[in-house]
């Protein structure tokens, strides 16, 4: 898939892991169906109020399918509940000026999110509820109501990892593990 | 081709003879680290993708450790801990610190080191992000997910990017009631929380030489908080005494080459620094404690595997003995060795428990995480409510201790006991005269 549409969710800098999915949830384990779903109920559940409710009480996926930040998007813990619990709402990319370290690895190695960085600072541009397209093959994100096209950074081999389905699909078709 | 002391660690785990920053390598890992909130995910990728009667590729790299969530009713922790004794069992791990039996030992960052985990030269891997705390050994350890864990549980490898590194030289004598935690809040308010994002923050110099083992896993704990991969101490003979105390395993002592590269160099001089702060929410709110005097705190908190030591305590109590705290001051031993220390170590010839019972502390809880990340809501000192909480841990996003309109301070033991005593933040050096 080379299009990613939906509605988006504007956040601001240094959105860590603790407001992503707050530690009294990581109870949860994200191999088992049930709890991964329930996760995905609680992203984003510990930002401050003001930004609204990513996923609304008593649903368990989000309307919102791309996520814009500003820097440093995701950082603090390696909980791998933080980008999962996104991506079992609904979420399919991250759109951020940067990202930390371990989030970005996450993202990819989950084949949960694509973690896509943009020179432009979007996130006071964007309102929460825009439609928007995220183009993967020419690296951009179109806002729907206007049409302005803003263009992103390659995220290079990542997108491979994460369009094969994660870091084992990835390391099969690279005959790094066995099939 | 001159290298710093993570490379020349990171082209040795690859089996090359040099790398440099930038660089994709596939590395050996030498320890791989997961306890009970990331480890039944780990487990059930290892089992998904490599067989549900598939081994672990080395039992002597896997260290075992549940520590976020013991002490709790919460039943899905309680399976959690089940989860990784199931594993345990399964895989005869050998380094499983069981809850509830005499080889429990509580948070994995003070566990690692006392039990003999630690060694110069080596790579460690971690489901826990705070994993960088480990270089204070001279070794490279970095956090990472549970997805990476199990592929490295199962092929003892893992691809990863070689930092480019950030180089602090600290020298000079600190001066008397500053602590590691002073400095490294220091430097995070300096280059903010992503300042170090995918690069290796080295320390080193005179202060930093001078500094107990305790207090370097301190400094390192925290490189995460400034963005880090790893953060990194060379190994000198106050490592090496630590190290073969408690490990006979053969390992080898790296350093970087005098004229290696760096991506920035920054120079401190001790006897400057002072007790700092960071205010809510962020790890580089820093300030001055003298400056804050006028924020008043409605608790104090001393855990975690940055300042649950057995060093954060004693420093706590030569603020608090002889006196009463003002606020409820909540304590947690990081492991068991730390809470036995408790009743042995003396400050002015008498126990910590014993000075800390006299200042009106609550009684010490068992070792763990506990409230450092807020956690299940029966979890021993959380932030239920709006709390203001002064903590030696390491991180104070909105919610970390728990509530989210609770608000956390981060300092040094020392500020933390001085802030205790006064009810609002105060410089420790105020009782230290």
């Amino acid at each position: 898939m080379t299009v990613i549409s939906g509605k988006i969710f504007v956040v601001g800098d240094n959105i860590d892991t603790d407001q992503i999915i707050p530690a009294q949830y990581l109870n949860l384990v994200p191999t088992i169906p049930a709890e991964l779903e329930k996760l995905g109920s609680h992203a984003l559940s510990g930002l401050p109020d003001h930004y609204g409710k990513f996923v609304a009480a008593g649903q368990v996926k989000s309307p919102y399918t791309i996520i814009i930040g500003g820097r440093n998007f995701g950082c603090g813990s390696s909980r791998e509940h933080a980008p999962v619990c996104l991506g079992a709402a609904g979420g399919r990319a991250v759109v951020a000026e940067s990202f930390a370290r371990i989030f970005f690895r996450n993202s990819i190695a989950t084949g949960q999110l694509y973690p896509m960085e943009t020179p432009a600072r979007l996130c006071d541009k964007l309102q929460t509820g825009d439609e928007a397209e995220l183009d993967l093959q020419r690296h951009t994100l179109t806002l729907k109501r206007t049409g302005e096209v803003f263009p992103l950074r390659d995220p290079g081999a990542a997108k491979d990892v994460i369009a094969g389905g994660g870091l084992f699909e990835y390391a099969r078709t690279q005959g790094l593990i066995k099939k | 081709m001159a290298m710093t002391i993570t490379e020349k660690i990171l082209a040795k785990a690859a089996g090359l003879k040099s790398v440099s920053a930038g660089d994709n390598v596939w590395v050996q890992a030498d320890i791989l680290m997961t306890h009970d909130v990331c480890g039944p995910g780990t487990i059930g990728i290892f089992h998904r993708e490599f067989g549900r009667d598939a081994k672990v590729c080395d039992r002597e790299r896997i260290v075992l450790t549940p520590d976020h969530y013991i002490f709790t009713k919460d039943e899905k922790c309680l399976r959690n801990i089940d989860a990784c004794r199931e594993f345990a069992r399964e895989q005869q791990l050998p380094y499983f610190y069981d809850p509830g039996t005499e080889s429990y030992s509580g948070v994995c960052h003070l566990t690692l080191p006392q039990r003999g985990h630690c060694r110069p030269g080596e790579v460690m891997f971690g489901t826990d992000s705070h994993t960088c705390t480990h270089g204070a050994f001279g070794e490279f350890a970095t956090g990472i997910g549970n997805t990476d864990a199990a592929f490295v549980m199962g092929t003892g490898r893992l691809l990863i990017k070689v930092p480019a590194s950030q180089k602090f030289v600290i020298d000079g004598v600190l001066p008397r009631g500053v602590m590691a935690k002073d400095i490294i809040l220091r430097i995070i308010g300096d280059i903010g929380v992503e300042g170090a994002n995918y690069q290796a923050m080295e320390f080193s110099g005179s202060t930093i030489n001078a500094l107990s083992m305790e207090e370097r896993m301190t400094i390192c704990n925290m490189a995460i908080e400034a963005g880090a991969k790893n953060g990194i101490i060379a190994a000198d003979a106050q490592t090496l005494a630590y190290v073969r105390q408690r490990s006979t395993k053969p390992f080898s002592c790296l350093e970087s080459d005098p004229d290696a590269t760096y991506a920035a160099v920054h120079h401190y001089q001790a006897e400057t620094l002072e007790p700092v702060v960071a205010l809510p929410h962020s790890p580089d709110h820093k300030a001055t404690a003298a400056a804050c005097g006028d924020r008043k705190i409605d608790r104090a908190y001393i855990g975690s595997c940055t300042g649950g030591k057995t060093e954060d305590f004693v420093a706590a109590a030569q603020v608090l003995d002889g006196r009463q705290v003002a606020v409820p001051t909540f304590l947690v031993p990081a492991t068991t060795e730390v809470e036995a220390d408790l009743d042995r170590v003396m400050v002015n010839g008498r126990p910590l428990n014993a000075i800390f019972k006299a200042a009106g502390c609550l009684p010490p809880a068992p070792p763990s995480c506990a409230a450092c990340l807020g956690g299940p809501v029966d979890t021993f000192g959380r932030c239920n409510q709006s709390e203001v909480c002064i903590s030696t841990t390491n991180r104070n996003f909105i919610g970390r201790m728990g509530s989210k309109t609770a608000a956390v301070i981060l300092a040094s033991p020392m500020t933390v006991a001085a802030s205790a005593l006064t009810g609002h933040i105060t410089d420790p050096r105020e009782f230290l005269k």
